[in-house]
């Protein structure tokens, strides 16, 4: 990897201080972009470790809601009691995600800031449109099972390739930044963006932001009746080939009174169609009324050849997860 | 910018305090094997796939390719060097000798340093949540059924 500058400032000021230098960016669990970096694919001339800044590693009540510090690990998230029971759908979510080594290492914050695991994005032999703008995309005619089916663009069809942000999407959290001149709170909708013709952004934070937290309203309704749906090529410790957290809200009589969900693994964010879940509001949970939510959400989807089976999988897999939800809030 | 600037760091390191002089790019995984001589610790796919880098960061498990050494000054590593108690193994090192949970050897002190971790976190009460949260750590040889059978049998679960 290239040489840099490293510094470890001890509180949010001196960090953004030091981020505010061309080139530096901010380390917390370093899993993906020391990783890029070894790839020469990330070229930081500075890393900022946050680490020791306290405070932004806790976990705790918020209101009705819950408040997820931005150095919290993924490990300690999903296994939180508070996130275990209140938001059962994201912890079952951050646990199909990578290794357990992994879930120690890698923090909240930076779960949101993962970058694309397109082949052509790592490998810096080949153009790529993210890592090199106007340089082509070699994937939308070449190895292309792992990418985009949704909000594809004629400059990129990379995925996102998070489990959490899927469950965070679904979950309607928000990202809390700072900056030097004051702070900001992004809807989860509004994070992660598509890649139109500026595929090398991923997300809105802007230079000079640092997350400090994500929040999570009340979410209690969706405690009971969800499932996290991953479909991929191997059992554990994979890229999701298409992933859904679906989670439902019935009345006595199994009408649906409430629905979220929302796909991984199909476009350069997590894909919510809230149209789709306001179709299932008032009807019978089942599978008539869920292939018509699926297929309202995959409404525009295309294939690039390798990864034309996504489409049928998706429907499959959300047909699939709100199947299972049902049933998870019955008696055993 | 100076290229080749050392950080001083200290780290302790199965019970010990060490001090090097670091380059920001050194992993914790080349300080271990080329600077503090543990050679113990593997380097598979040096990407975060694999696991045979597998140590205990303060306790917990961690893939030591994916971190910087100057990321860890003060911070407590062990090793499979440090598992053993003297001349007695470590009770996951005489599992995998006695289920005979390895062919190479290359991927086993990963593997035993994840298995420490799995039984530190207390999360696997069944042979399949073994099986799910050793995954992180890949075995060419495909010992993987002894290598669950090594840890169900240290944790007490039935196989």
């Amino acid at each position: 990897m290239n040489p840099f500058d490293f510094q470890q400032p001890a509180d949010v000021d001196a960090a953004l201080a030091a981020l505010a230098a061309p080139g530096a960016r901010p380390i917390a669990g370093g899993t993906n972009l020391l990783d890029l970096m070894k790839e020469n694919v990330m070229k930081p001339s500075g890393l900022v470790d946050i680490n020791a800044i306290a405070g932004l590693d806790t976990i705790e009540e918020d209101g009705a809601g819950l408040r997820l510090g931005a150095l919290a690990r993924n490990a300690d998230t999903a296994y939180h009691p508070l996130v275990q029971t209140r938001y059962p759908l994201l912890a079952a979510a951050i646990l199909a995600g990578a290794s357990p080594q992994l879930r120690n290492m890698a923090t909240n914050g930076g779960n949101l800031l993962q970058r694309t695991r397109c082949v052509y994005f790592y490998d810096v032999g080949t153009p790529c449109n993210k890592r090199e703008p106007g340089t082509g995309c070699p994937a939308k005619a070449g190895l292309n099972r792992q990418l985009a089916i949704l909000g594809t663009s004629a400059q990129c069809i990379a995925t996102h390739p998070s489990d959490m942000c899927v469950a965070l999407r679904a979950l309607d959290a928000t990202v809390h930044v700072c900056a030097a001149n004051g702070e900001r709170a992004i809807p989860f909708a509004d994070f992660h963006r598509l890649p139109g013709d500026t595929p090398d952004v991923d997300s809105t934070l802007q230079p000079g932001e640092l997350i400090t937290h994500i929040s999570l309203p009340d979410a209690h309704r969706f405690a009971q009746r969800f499932d996290y749906v991953k479909v991929r090529d191997r059992l554990s410790y994979a890229f999701a080939l298409v992933s859904v957290a679906a989670a439902l809200d019935l009345a006595a009589d199994g009408t649906v009174r409430a629905a979220r969900i929302a796909l991984g693994g199909v476009a350069h964010k997590p894909w919510r169609v809230e149209e789709a879940e306001e179709l299932l509001v008032g009807r019978t949970a089942g599978e008539t009324a869920f292939e018509q939510a699926a297929e309202r959400i995959l409404r525009g989807a295309r294939g690039y050849g390798q990864n034309d089976f996504k489409i049928p999988l998706a429907k499959n897999a959300i047909v699939q997860a709100l199947t299972n939800a049902t049933r998870k809030g019955d008696p055993r | 910018m100076d290229a080749y600037r050392q950080y001083p760091i200290r780290l302790r390191i199965n019970g010990q305090d060490r001090a090097f002089d670091v380059e920001s790019t050194v992993t914790l995984l080349d300080l271990l094997r080329e600077r503090a001589g543990l050679t113990g610790t593997k380097k598979g796919c040096d990407h975060g796939q694999c696991g045979a880098c597998t140590v205990l960061l303060d306790g917990r498990r961690v893939n030591a390719c994916l971190t910087l050494a100057v990321m860890q000054n003060g911070h407590d590593i062990t090793t499979i060097e440090g598992l053993a108690d003297g001349a007695t193994l470590h009770p996951l090192q005489q599992a995998f000798i006695d289920h005979d949970a390895f062919q190479c050897g290359y991927c086993t002190p990963g593997q035993i340093c994840s298995a420490a971790g799995l039984v530190a976190e207390g999360q696997a009460q069944t042979a399949d949540d073994v099986r799910e949260l050793m995954s992180g750590n890949l075995c060419r040889c495909g010992a993987y059924p002894q290598i669950a059978q090594a840890v169900c049998a240290v944790m007490g679960i039935a196989k």
